[in-house]
């Protein structure tokens, strides 16, 4: 088994120690990674900006890199929904269906694919789980509270084999935190409103680690982290499942 | 109106400058959204529920055509007399001229947010018409002179001081009171006036039943059928896709209304509709205003599944932070922002981009509209119809020849963090919304493809520079 590493723009330019947790972690369970370095973005500002037919070469250039791979595996649901929902290829539609259902997000790879069933990971801290909303409502990775259906959560399933890590509720288990693409910045006020009430509902609980599945919704809580000053930090689950300290 | 000429975020932005009334509004509709999920998870079925009325309204959009004949020829046959209105213009005109023809000058309606779609109201009072609203969110809303916020609870964006101040102004109630019972028996004491009063009553439609041309309405307050059963003239407006095909649906749907609403079992008082009392009048107008448009457009039909019931108001984060103001339509939040740019594509370009495609309304709607799909896809129609602004379809542009390449993208993430380490005041400043609240994340050294090429193939894990001539096995 040989899996495509898909590590977004915006991870491999801001966040590399997130990437190179998931590679680490990949490795260390056996797994053959490659890394294309050829790869840029899944097209997805575009597309949820309006511009989806603009999103042609991004396309292309996914298909390039991975079509190939047994697995193609990112540490972004977000990215990873993306994909899965409109990478298309009005030349090759059959390599497009069959690259689509091979991407994964990390989590549901290691849960899923995988079926990891324990960790060497040590991460003593109080950790609140972001759920992010494509994750969540988009991949399944995890139960949402609008739904009468039995919980369950792959993230959750994780986290719980990392020794010493202690999961703190929150009062919101699944509110979005206002990143949304250029939201973010086109509806900055509300944006803004929504990343500072999921952050206090976190430090409220006692959260000293805010960790998810998509960095951009960290790197949009960690941004008011960081404003104001605050000791809770945002980190992706991957450097959790691979921390060793 | 100065709501007119501002877009969701800008009226957004005015309504996050009191923030403690944002958590307030924020945590009303929030108690409202639990009590919701209290109801639905109270009832082991709710899932199939939510799918049945999702296929039964399928079936209803499918067939809509058969299913308004056969309720016109059943309305008909128990003695009401039916009108058909294509556009707000038409509806209000038709409402008028019923009114003008038998001398009435006072109107009381019950809520109908078709109503505030077509500006009855303002259409009526032009012509020396006296409408009053009878259910107590629109009434306040009405003596505020202000459109309702939200299609369930008109007024929640208002807190009980700000109702005692109105109260205070138009009715003459001490300054100062905001006890809501005493203003609540206040409210009634003027409305009961009114009901005895008024001669004609109009009222909305929940659901029409096609098989017995009767219609339900459902209240709280028991203000539709006052206004009904003390009228001469009862009048009822509805849009054409409020149809069901049979009675035994509403087992179905009125089990799914109040719970999602605002989490009660079933609301107070869900009243039929069928054949006028001796000597009464009855009028149904069913109008078009657009549905049958939406019905012609294949993503957005289902938006016309809609029972309005608010739900994705009250989960929705964006809606909960703004206000339903902010969406400068009549009916806000979620299910607003997709079928408006139905109606004026250009005045609600804004709408479908007021979202960050969380995806909670489609899972809480109990009639399974795609919401948040239909919002994405609505983002693609406003830009191919050329609604989006010239500095965003340059800056798309530019972002999509970047990151078509892997050169330019290497070339101009680099110069991105090197700027983000060496002149960070090139970015962290007032014309950056980023920064207006949150710091830019830091810019590290090396990006992880920078790392990987000098890390990881020194280390011989990765061996080949040209991945693409790889066949993995």
């Amino acid at each position: 088994m040989t899996v495509g590493l898909f590590i977004p723009c915006y991870v491999n330019q801001f966040y590399p120690q997130a990437a190179i947790a998931t590679l680490q972690l990949l490795q260390k369970l056996g797994v053959d990674v490659v890394y294309p370095p050829r790869q840029t973005c899944c097209g997805q500002p575009m597309a949820n900006s309006g511009f989806e037919h603009l999103t042609q070469d991004c396309n292309r250039l996914f298909l390039e890199n991975f079509s190939e791979f047994d697995y193609i595996v990112a540490p972004s649901a977000s990215c990873v929904l993306h994909v899965k929902q409109h990478l298309h290829s009005p030349d090759n539609p059959a390599l497009a269906d069959r690259t689509r259902s091979n991407v994964y997000e990390l989590v549901e790879f290691l849960t899923d694919v995988l079926k990891v069933d324990q960790l060497t990971a040590r991460f003593p801290h109080k950790v609140g789980i972001h759920q992010s909303c494509h994750g969540l409502r988009g991949l399944y990775l995890a139960q949402m509270s609008e739904l009468n259906a039995a919980p369950f959560s792959k993230p959750v399933q994780l986290l719980n084999m990392v020794d010493g890590l202690e999961l703190v509720d929150l009062d919101r288990p699944d509110e979005c935190c206002g990143f949304g693409g250029t939201f973010c910045v086109a509806e900055e006020a509300v944006s803004v409103k929504m990343g500072k009430d999921r952050v206090t509902d976190h430090m409220k609980n006692g959260a000293e680690y805010i960790t998810s599945v998509d960095l951009s919704c960290l790197m949009h809580l960690e941004g008011i982290l960081h404003r104001n000053r605050s000791a809770v930090k945002a980190v992706h689950i991957a450097e959790i499942l691979n921390a060793t300290l | 109106m100065e709501r007119g000429t501002k877009d969701h975020a800008a009226l957004a932005e005015a309504f996050n400058q009191d923030e403690e009334h944002v958590n307030w509004h924020d945590g009303a509709l929030w108690w409202i959204r639990q009590k919701r999920d209290m109801a639905a998870k109270n009832i082991p079925e709710w899932e199939q529920l939510r799918e049945a009325a999702s296929r039964i309204k399928s079936n209803v959009l499918s067939n809509l055509h058969d299913y308004l004949l056969q309720f016109e020829d059943n309305l008909t046959k128990n003695g009401v007399t039916v009108h058909w209105a294509a556009d707000a213009e038409e509806h209000n005109r038709i409402v008028y001229s019923i009114l003008k023809a038998r001398e009435i000058t006072q109107m009381i309606k019950s809520k109908s947010m078709l109503t505030e779609e077509c500006h009855l109201n303002e259409y009526l009072i032009e012509r020396g018409i006296d409408v009053i609203n009878s259910d107590l969110g629109e009434y306040i809303q009405q003596l505020d002179n202000e459109p309702p916020s939200h299609i369930v609870l008109p007024c929640i964006h208002k807190r009980k001081e700000e109702i005692g101040e109105i109260f205070h102004e138009h009715l003459g109630t001490e300054k100062g009171v905001s006890d809501p019972t005493t203003l609540t028996r206040f409210a009634r004491w003027h409305l009961r006036d009114a009901f005895i009063s008024r001669r004609a009553a109009l009222t909305g439609v929940n659901f029409a039943v096609a098989e017995t041309g009767e219609y339900v309405v459902c209240t709280n307050e028991g203000n539709a059928d006052m206004g009904a059963h003390l009228s001469d003239i009862q009048i009822a407006s509805m849009g054409i896709e409020k149809i069901i095909p049979k009675k035994q649906h509403l087992g179905i749907f009125l089990r799914l209304l109040a719970r999602s609403a605002t989490g009660q079992p079933i609301t107070i008082y869900s009243s039929h509709f069928k054949k006028p009392r001796a000597g009464q009048e009855m009028h149904l107008i069913l109008v078009d205003l657009g549905r049958s448009r939406q019905l012609g457009r294949p993503d957005f039909r289902d938006s016309l599944k809609c029972i309005k019931c608010g739900a994705c108001m009250n989960t929705c984060p964006v809606y909960r932070k703004s206000g339903g103001l902010s969406y400068h339509n009549t009916i806000s939040g979620p299910i607003g922002a997709i079928l408006a740019p139905n109606l004026d594509m250009k005045k609600h370009a804004d709408l479908p981009f007021a979202s960050t495609l969380c995806g909670s309304c489609s899972n809480v709607c109990p009639v399974k509209i795609n919401i948040h799909d239909q919002l994405y896809q609505w983002r693609q129609v406003i830009v191919q119809e050329g609604y989006a602004a010239n500095t965003k379809v340059l800056g798309m542009k530019a972002m999509a020849w970047t990151l078509s390449s892997p050169g330019s993208y290497s070339t101009i993430g680099r110069a991105g963090r090197w700027v983000l380490n060496n002149i960070p005041f090139a970015i962290n400043n007032k014309f950056n919304p980023w920064y207006k609240q949150r710091e830019m994340p830091d810019g590290p050294k090396e990006s992880f493809g920078e790392w990987y090429a000098k890390n990881q193939r020194e280390n011989g894990a990765e061996k080949s520079e040209l991945p693409l001539t790889r066949k993995p096995a």
